[in-house]
């Protein structure tokens, strides 16, 4: 199992090194002079050579590019422009807030994915079936951002059931942080849920077809038991693969949500930070969550490795 | 694609109206191309998924034509109408006729859906059959498409805008950044399963050079896999744009695109809900009738991926 871990984490290095060399050369990719850019229209040539110094845009690229990684070992992104603050604390602090909302979004995408998927398959082509087939379309289809304002329409301004903002901590009060996220996790989890159940549903007709679940059947297994046990347990295994990209997609799906709800999280402090041209914040920001996720990712693998016997032994 | 060309695909008269003889041709006697377009004549999912695709190209095409009021002309006399038969979709909080504005909104999102399917199907298809096909740059070049890849797809696209700047043109290109390693990937991956293949072997064998063996005997099997990609694609790119839009670092305002009508909406979303709902309900129709045509596509092209069974 080491091994596994130790090898994914080797894999992952490049990419993670590749990544960070990404994001240097984005600055460097502004057209014309990203100082200027920074700085704004109304900026004397004063405030734009301070801008310049203050990021190092006026030493040779070598000279940065090792400062950047130099940096970058020691947990340093540099300095948000626009709140003055450490980018890697800014992000550190607002993380949280968008791992508890993915979570919450998480669990909604598994449950409803799963059970629709499973039940699906299991009674394949009658309106089950279908029903649960349409549903998950038309989650595929709908943007989260238009689901979300039609939530708010519906249970905010409508029916007064659910606050349509108002951020409040989970530790300072449980109750509000349910209520205030139920509609951002729900609006997020839709889209998922329909990409999920669907392909719970094709993995489960795949495993019912095998012989083995036609062995169990014709020894006189209950139906319950040779679905949960024998072909539920054999289809999560190439459902589990998929968890890396529903987080990736939840991610990017906690950008618009978190702004549509003023949630502060990470997703809202970059486009801010877009909105407002704070490069040193974008550029960190994306680093950590990118970083994160192909962490992520490797989790995935390494919990797959360990359903899988077969990819166990081989040594993936 | 091939039999057809040359005639060999059992005798069916050239000259003959291709709808009467696809009903009565037993399928095993018509080409790979005809036996796909009769399977798709008769996939009803994929045939709502192309009426829906096609209405929406029509009336992106004739937008000019369909609309008389300028989809940015204000007219503050006219503020938050609600839908009548005078202004069809009503207007918004500048008194802007709502029709005007979602039918050029269409034409926005399919000039970006054509425009990223456009650079994915030169620029995956270059960059993956080069990686598939040269095992020299395949590690470097997928390690760089990983790298991008492992960026979460709207926060690159934000990031990318961020640097170039909020403009139409750079919208497209930083889809093209975000979408393109993902069709290479698939590109990639049919390119080296097709490399091995024995009529590839003799080709070598015979002679053929990169080029030709490349053009001749590997893309065209690679195709369907990439088909089937490329109209995904364009619905996440339709989406993807919508969202930027929407978040403000898409195309700058007023140009009229869904994404930035419905986010100018959505201060008024209480007194005036139409100037969200109608664009975002075109924006649901047009992803939803892309998403089945790409489900009819995978079901007929690549039926290793099929869902619908």
């Amino acid at each position: 199992m080491t091994g596994i871990i130790v090898s994914r984490l080797l894999s992952a290095l490049p990419i993670l090194v590749i990544v960070s060399l990404i994001t240097f050369a984005m600055i460097h990719l502004i057209p014309g002079d990203p100082a200027a850019a920074i700085a704004g229209l109304s900026a004397t040539p004063e405030q734009i050579a301070n801008i310049r110094h203050d990021l190092g845009l006026d030493e040779p690229l070598m000279t940065q590019l090792v400062r950047w990684y130099g940096n970058l070992l020691h947990g340093d992104l540099g300095r948000s422009l626009l709140l003055g603050q450490p980018v890697v604390e800014a992000t550190m602090f607002r993380l949280p807030v968008t791992i508890g909302l993915s979570l919450f979004a998480l669990v909604i995408t598994l449950v409803i994915g799963l059970v629709s998927g499973v039940l699906a398959a299991l009674r394949q082509n009658t309106w089950v079936d279908q029903a649960a087939m349409m549903f998950a379309m038309i989650g595929i289809s709908l943007p989260n951002f238009y689901l979300g304002l039609l939530m708010i329409i519906l249970f905010a301004v409508d029916l007064g059931w659910l606050p349509s903002g108002g951020y409040v901590a989970l530790w300072d009060d449980p109750l509000h942080w349910l209520a205030s996220m139920t509609m951002p996790a729900a609006s997020l989890a839709l889209l998922l849920a329909g990409l999920l159940a669907r392909i719970t549903r094709s993995t489960m007709l795949e495993v019912l077809r095998q012989d083995y679940i036609r062995t169990a059947r014709a020894k006189g297994l209950p139906r319950r038991l040779v679905v949960v046990k024998h072909a539920l347990s054999n289809a999560l295994i190439p459902i589990v693969t998929v968890i890396g990209i529903i987080v990736s997609l939840l991610i990017s799906g906690a950008v618009v949500t978190e702004t549509l709800f003023s949630i502060p999280g990470v997703g809202q402090l970059l486009t801010q930070a877009v909105l407002n041209r704070d490069y040193p914040m974008v550029q960190g920001g994306l680093l950590i969550v990118t970083a994160l996720l192909v962490l992520v990712n490797i989790g995935v693998d390494v919990i797959y490795a360990f359903l899988d016997p077969r990819v166990r032994y081989d040594g993936g | 694609m091939t039999a057809a060309d040359s005639g060999l695909d059992g005798g069916i008269d050239p000259g003959a109206d291709p709808g009467a003889d696809m009903e009565d041709v037993p399928e095993r006697r018509l080409s790979p191309v005809r036996l796909a377009l009769r399977r798709l004549l008769h996939h009803r999912l994929f045939m709502s998924g192309f009426v829906v695709f096609v209405f929406v190209l029509v009336i992106a095409v004739l937008a000019p034509w369909l609309t008389s009021a300028d989809p940015d002309k204000l007219a503050m006399r006219y503020r938050f109408l609600s839908p009548s038969p005078e202004h069809l979709f009503g207007t918004d909080n500048f008194g802007r006729s709502l029709y005007s504005r979602v039918i050029w909104g269409a034409r926005l999102s399919m000039i970006i859906g054509v425009s990223v399917v456009a650079i994915n199907a030169v620029l995956g298809t270059a960059i993956g059959a080069a990686a598939g096909y040269f095992r020299r740059i395949d590690n470097v070049v997928m390690r760089f498409n990983d790298a991008l890849m492992a960026f979460p797809a709207v926060l690159l696209a934000i990031a990318v805008t961020a640097v170039l700047g909020p403009s139409l043109n750079d919208v497209i290109i930083a889809l093209g950044v975000v979408y393109t390693p993902r069709t290479a990937r698939i590109v990639r991956s049919s390119v080296i399963v097709l490399r091995e293949m024995e009529y590839v072997q003799a080709a070598v064998a015979a002679g053929a050079g990169h080029w030709r063996i490349l053009r001749r005997h590997i893309l065209p099997n690679a195709m369907a896999p990439l088909i089937v990609q490329l109209s995904f694609l364009f619905a996440y790119a339709v989406l993807t744009e919508a969202t930027l839009s929407f978040l403000g670092v898409g195309a700058v305002p007023p140009t009229p695109t869904w994404g930035n009508i419905m986010a100018e909406g959505r201060q008024y979303m209480v007194d005036a809900p139409w100037i969200i709902t109608i664009p975002g309900l075109a924006l649901m129709v047009t992803v939803l009738g892309l998403n089945l045509l790409g489900d009819g596509l995978r079901d007929v092209l690549d039926p290793r991926l099929r869902i619908q069974q």
